[in-house]
């Protein structure tokens, strides 16, 4: 396992966000290899998620560069970032309630039986069909597809949105705090999905404030502090104490009873 | 045994969603039958409700497609009226009936595209907003345009459209007094192509999820003011033909047109189930709201209830059917 031969799948040089006068992100260089399984963490208002929102064109950077498989990329929506293969799950589940199963994890890239653009005919049975496919295969267990999202547990909602994105051929998948609000046995779910997506060579990153989990499932950890990246440390190299030290500011460790670790 | 009836209600909740309007509007079928024992259920009594449902018909299909957006549309009454004018002027001017005909679907989609472009591009908080201002701004055009004045004369052709008759003289023998409107075929076809296109294509999935939440749209890829100024142009094109069939049924174009027709509209979406807030709600919901409501002043019309009490029934049955569908919702949802 050696990075250094590794395509770089996506890199950030200088990447730049701010809000009026508010430095949100500032100056972020940023590099992930492919197959590779990273994660950021950081305090509330660090510039994770703003930096996530550059990256898979939600918002347009102020200033800086991204390059996604080894092109220099200017996504304007998320439909351009989505187009190159890039998939996130957000953090507010970006679900349509009142639609079913299928609908959701097809939705914006639907199944036709010919095409006439945005008038084509939708072909619900192949979509049906693809979608206990895909739930099968990340492991998810949904007595009945045809019920809409409302009707649906909080673990049953993210597995949906997760496999949503892992079932597509994506480059590139992104979650913005994939167990945040979920039980024990749905987390545990969604770590499965997680450790079959790196099984399947999928490049992923992850922001968590459960460090427990990021030393479980990632290899990499990317510290932001203050819209800036502070720190990037290998887990096999680290501790919680240096984590949490990069994550505060504050050079001596805070002891292992540490409530987060 | 307490516990199988719970079960079997809950199982009974996505059959009394989809056909439980049918239901009430075979109960008030029924009602009035043996209200009006020898007129309601007559051939001539059954074609004047769907003769007198026609228009707004149009106009509630369109506010309902706003509606599954999250959305709303006030100005279908004044976009009615405006190209009901429109038509009288241009038939007036002599233009031969093929292009007059033409015109009152035409305009309607123009003023729906500023509606929908308005709501884009000009980012107002609410369509609302938007589309009140153009309540007021088509009836006021439409009145400059004509002078305030009815207009008349139309073609027999343009007539014809709104008021024509299939006889069914094959069928009840020569003479006979029976005959389809041509309204009520307009009708079908209109509903049917609006069905297939919310149910079996894209962009009909594309608007329900818009309803049901914009940013998740927006975040798998799609293009939502697109689809918005698409809904609120066919919404202002509906109210067109809805124009188109009026010219017919009255044979002139009037000031009052459509007034206060978007409050109807509004209400026959609603009756017919669906969501205020936008993502949920059927076709054929819509058409049953439509008809519930023609039922209803057809029915106390034949009974020479006031106009007034009309007034009052409608409203509750607004009410109640929000209610049902709140009680509905609080049994049938995890939230």
């Amino acid at each position: 396992m050696n990075s250094e031969e590794k395509k770089i799948i996506l890199k950030t040089e200088g990447l730049t966000k701010h809000y009026g006068g508010v430095k949100a992100l500032h100056d972020a260089d940023f590099t992930l290899a492919d197959g590779e399984h990273v994660a950021i963490v950081g305090d509330n208002g660090a510039g994770k998620s703003t930096f996530i929102r550059q990256v898979t064109g939600v918002e347009i950077p102020t200033s800086g560069k991204i390059y996604f498989d080894g092109n220099l990329v200017n996504f304007k929506t998320p439909a351009d970032a989505k187009k190159a293969g890039i998939e996130a799950v957000y953090q507010n589940l970006a679900l349509a309630d009142d639609l079913d199963v299928p609908s959701n994890i097809f939705l914006g890239q639907e199944e036709t039986y010919f095409n006439l653009g945005p008038f084509s005919f939708l072909n619900e049975n192949k979509m049906f069909k693809q979608s206990i496919d895909v739930l099968a295969k990340t492991g998810i267990k949904i007595p009945d597809i045809k019920i809409t999202m409302n009707n649906m547990s909080g673990g049953q909602r993210q597995c949906v949105a997760i496999s949503r994105s892992a079932g597509f051929a994506s480059k590139l998948i992104i979650m913005d705090e994939p167990t945040a609000a979920l039980g024990v046995q749905e987390t545990k779910q969604v770590e499965k999905i997680i450790r079959s997506l790196k099984e399947n060579g999928v490049p992923l990153i992850m922001i968590s404030h459960n460090l427990r989990q990021v030393f479980n499932l990632v290899e990499k950890i990317w510290v932001f502090r203050q819209g800036q990246i502070v720190g990037c440390v290998e887990t096999s190299k680290t501790d919680g104490n240096e984590i949490v030290s990069l994550i505060t500011g504050v050079k001596q460790g805070v002891g292992e009873e540490a409530s987060f670790i | 045994m307490e516990q199988k009836d719970d079960t079997l209600f809950i199982k009974l909740i996505p059959y009394i969603d989809k056909y439980g309007i049918l239901l009430l509007i075979a109960i008030m079928l029924l009602v009035l039958h043996l209200l009006q024992p020898d007129v309601f259920f007559s051939w001539r009594n059954i074609t004047n409700i769907f003769k007198q449902i026609s228009w707004q018909s149009m106009l509630a299909l369109g506010v309902f497609m706003v509606i599954v957006t999250a959305g709303i549309d006030l100005s279908v009454g004044s976009i009615l009226m405006l190209s009901l004018m429109a038509l009288a002027i241009s038939s007036r001017a002599g233009l031969p009936w093929q292009i007059v005909v033409l015109v009152a679907p035409a305009v309607g989609l123009v003023c729906g595209m500023i509606n929908g472009l308005g709501i884009t591009i000009l980012r107002m908080p609410h369509p609302f907003i938007m589309t009140l201002g153009t309540l007021y701004i088509f009836r006021g055009v439409g009145n400059l345009i004509s002078g305030g004045v009815p207009i008349g004369g139309f073609a027999n052709q343009i007539r014809s459209i709104g008021n024509g008759k299939i006889k069914l003289e094959w069928l009840y023998g020569e003479g006979a007094a029976q005959y389809i409107p041509s309204s009520l075929i307009i009708i079908i076809i209109i509903y049917v192509i609006f069905w297939i296109f919310l149910n079996q294509t894209k962009i009909g999935k594309w608007i329900y999820a818009i309803g049901g939440n914009p940013g998740a749209a927006r975040a798998a890829g799609i293009n939502v003011n697109r689809i918005l100024v698409l809904v609120y142009t066919l919404c202002g094109f509906l109210a067109g033909i809805g124009a188109l069939i009026l010219a017919g049924r009255t044979g002139s174009a009037y000031p009052n047109a459509g007034l206060q027709s978007e409050l109807d509209a509004i209400a026959a979406v609603i009756i017919g189930g669906a969501s205020f807030f936008g993502g949920r709600g059927t076709v054929l919901g819509v058409f049953a709201g439509v008809f519930i409501m023609g039922l209803l002043r057809n029915g106390l019309n034949l009974m020479n209830v006031s106009v007034f009490w009309q007034q009052v029934l409608i409203g509750s049955i607004i009410i109640l059917a929000v209610y049902i569908d709140v009680l509905r919702r609080q049994f049938g949802t995890r939230k």
